[in-house]
């Protein structure tokens, strides 16, 4: 798609400043949260050691090597703790972007079956959740849930139940929250996808005789299928390490796996172990994410 | 067969816009109650409106984070757009592959993965927390958005207005902005909006890239959240609610009318 193959200075005035601050500022970063992974606790500021001291020269550069080592991924995989909220983690993710693309899919396909004029009122609905704050969204679920909140009193007067539920602090708020907050996620890839569907192909189907529920199985599904990869993995991944929702929302019996990283970081101040946790989760999420890439880069270059 | 599915797909589309928007309905009908007890129906009032008012830590920390979400998204704006003209414009690049990679992953990269790396950067440079290091991290997540909104406009963009310009001995710099950087303005304007929302709502990133002094919003809220519903929360939230919302429903009608005006130039 290129005119004009060569690369000319003032192309590489343009790409230097973008490239230039997403090194420094987003892969330089990872290096260096490698590099302390493999450094052991010290009570120092900053809390770690070794450091290399590009003053000492070559000695300098053997001593920080000597002092690197895998403590911090051994403690990783012998404590139950630290594999238990991986597991955690995964779970989560994995049944709440199942619950995302029930809701999420019929959802979009109503939205692009919606008469045209209404189209773009639909998605603005469903965008504007997205540029509220996120935090905002968690924290109304508090007033909703907490044990004197809506959800009771409304189920008390219904008589549906007689005592109040514990809804809060539970792993069922953890799904409320994480659903809640992702439905746009989800739903927008989706509907982006079944709105560019060609209608004379259902119609074809309809035409051959093929009942409404088979057409859907066989050709609206298979069709959608880019749109549910990029949904799922919008959802997928970043619940992952989700912080903030079983934060405000979760029981503190068992934690996620970005709340262990956020407690060793800022309550024990074990900045090794919170390097090697991030290590671990991003070597976890590594293959979708690259997933990911592909595909973004894909729908949006060969458009 | 279309007919048959519509009460299906009436029902699905309003029992998800009933789930997104009920919880934000709640909290905005309980921001006016007069009652101090959360759940307790007090009348309508204004009264936690006007504590606002007296919150100084929270209406410092307003301040602070409109600062760092306009810096940040203006440079993000900038940095974004010339990161979707190179990943529209330059064909294959050295490099391309890597870069792109870059633009991707921060989008769905866990955050605290992000705001501990950013933060280990800035105590490996020795650089002090605090408003310039919160402004640096969201610059360096938004821009990655921006380019996103930018890249899908230009994608869709006629080139031929850009080639028209070249052949007319417009140095492709100067075609860049005299010619497209005014057709896709709506898109820019809906990164930075878009930027700048992210920045005022980010917590995670803030939380390891802050310092004493730059207490952000949305760290001011999360504090306080963490010691139970407080009324004056739901004032401040509906307020941020408010402002995003008009700021969203206005630059969509913006983006209609230019898309109004535009199209038949972009077509002819």
């Amino acid at each position: 798609m290129s005119s004009r193959p060569t690369q000319s200075w003032s192309q590489r005035a343009v790409l230097a400043a973008p490239y230039l601050w997403l090194v420094v500022f987003f892969l330089i970063p990872f290096a260096i949260v490698f590099k302390l992974s493999l450094s052991q606790t010290a009570v120092a500021q900053p809390p770690y050691v070794p450091l290399l001291d590009l003053g000492a020269g070559f000695a300098g550069l053997v001593d920080f090597l000597r002092g690197l080592g895998v403590e911090t991924y051994v403690l990783l995989f012998s404590d139950t703790l630290y594999l238990h909220a991986y597991f955690k983690s995964l779970i989560v993710a994995l049944v709440s972007t199942a619950i995302l693309l029930l809701i999420g899919f019929p959802m979009a396909y109503g939205m692009a079956r919606a008469p045209r004029r209404l189209q773009p009122l639909l998605v603005m609905l469903v965008v504007l959740p997205f540029w509220t704050s996120f935090l905002i969204r968690v924290y109304a679920w508090i007033n909703i849930l907490q044990r004197d909140g809506l959800l009771n009193s409304a189920l008390l007067q219904l008589r549906i139940i007689d005592t109040p539920v514990a809804w809060l602090a539970s792993d069922t708020a953890i799904f409320i929250g994480v659903v809640y907050s992702y439905l746009p996620f989800m739903v927008l890839p989706l509907y982006a996808r079944l709105e560019q569907l060609d209608r004379s192909l259902l119609e074809a189907a309809a035409d051959l005789g093929t009942p409404p529920w088979k057409t859907f199985w066989l050709v609206t599904v298979p069709l959608a299928l880019p749109g549910v990869a990029a949904g799922v993995l919008l959802s997928f991944i970043p619940i992952v390490g989700e912080f903030v929702i079983p934060d405000l929302l979760g029981g503190s019996d068992s934690q996620m796996i970005g709340q262990v990283l956020w407690v060793e970081f800022f309550a024990n101040k074990d900045w090794p172990v919170a390097a090697a946790i991030a290590t671990v989760l991003l070597a976890l999420l590594v293959i979708p994410i690259l997933l990911y890439e592909r595909a973004q880069r894909r729908a949006l270059e060969q458009r | 067969m279309l007919r048959g599915m519509s009460t299906f797909n009436v029902v699905a589309v309003a029992f998800g816009l009933a789930f997104l928007y009920l919880p934000i309905l709640i909290l905005v009908v309980y921001s006016f109650n007069h009652s101090q007890l959360v759940t307790v129906w007090g009348g309508w009032s204004l009264r936690w409106y006007r504590e606002l008012l007296h919150d100084e830590a929270m209406l410092s920390s307003v301040w602070i984070s409109l600062r760092v979400a306009a810096l940040s998204a203006t440079v993000a704006t900038v940095l974004g757009t010339l990161a979707a003209a190179a990943l529209t414009r330059f064909g294959r690049f050295r490099g391309r592959l890597l870069f792109s990679g870059m633009i991707y992953a921060p989008l769905v990269m866990p955050e605290v993965i992000t705001g501990l790396a950013l933060l280990l950067l800035f105590v490996a440079l020795d650089a002090d927390r605090g408003f310039w290091t919160v402004t640096i991290a969201h610059t360096t997540l938004t821009m990655c958005f921006v380019t996103i909104v930018v890249q899908s406009r230009l994608i869709g963009f006629d080139r031929s207005l850009e080639e028209a310009a070249w052949d007319l001995g417009c140095a492709p710099w100067k075609a860049f902005l005299v010619v497209t950087l005014p057709l896709i303005a709506p898109a820019v304007a809906a990164g930075w909006l878009l930027a700048f929302a992210l920045s005022l709502d980010d917590l995670v990133i803030a939380s390891f890239t802050s310092g004493p002094g730059a207490t952000t919003l949305p760290l001011r809220i999360y504090s306080q959240v963490r010691l139970g519903v407080k009324p004056e929360i739901n004032a401040i939230c509906t307020i941020l609610i408010a402002v995003v919302a008009l700021a969203t429903v206005a630059l969509s009608l913006a983006a209609k009318r230019s898309a109004l005006r535009g199209d038949p130039a972009a077509q002819g």
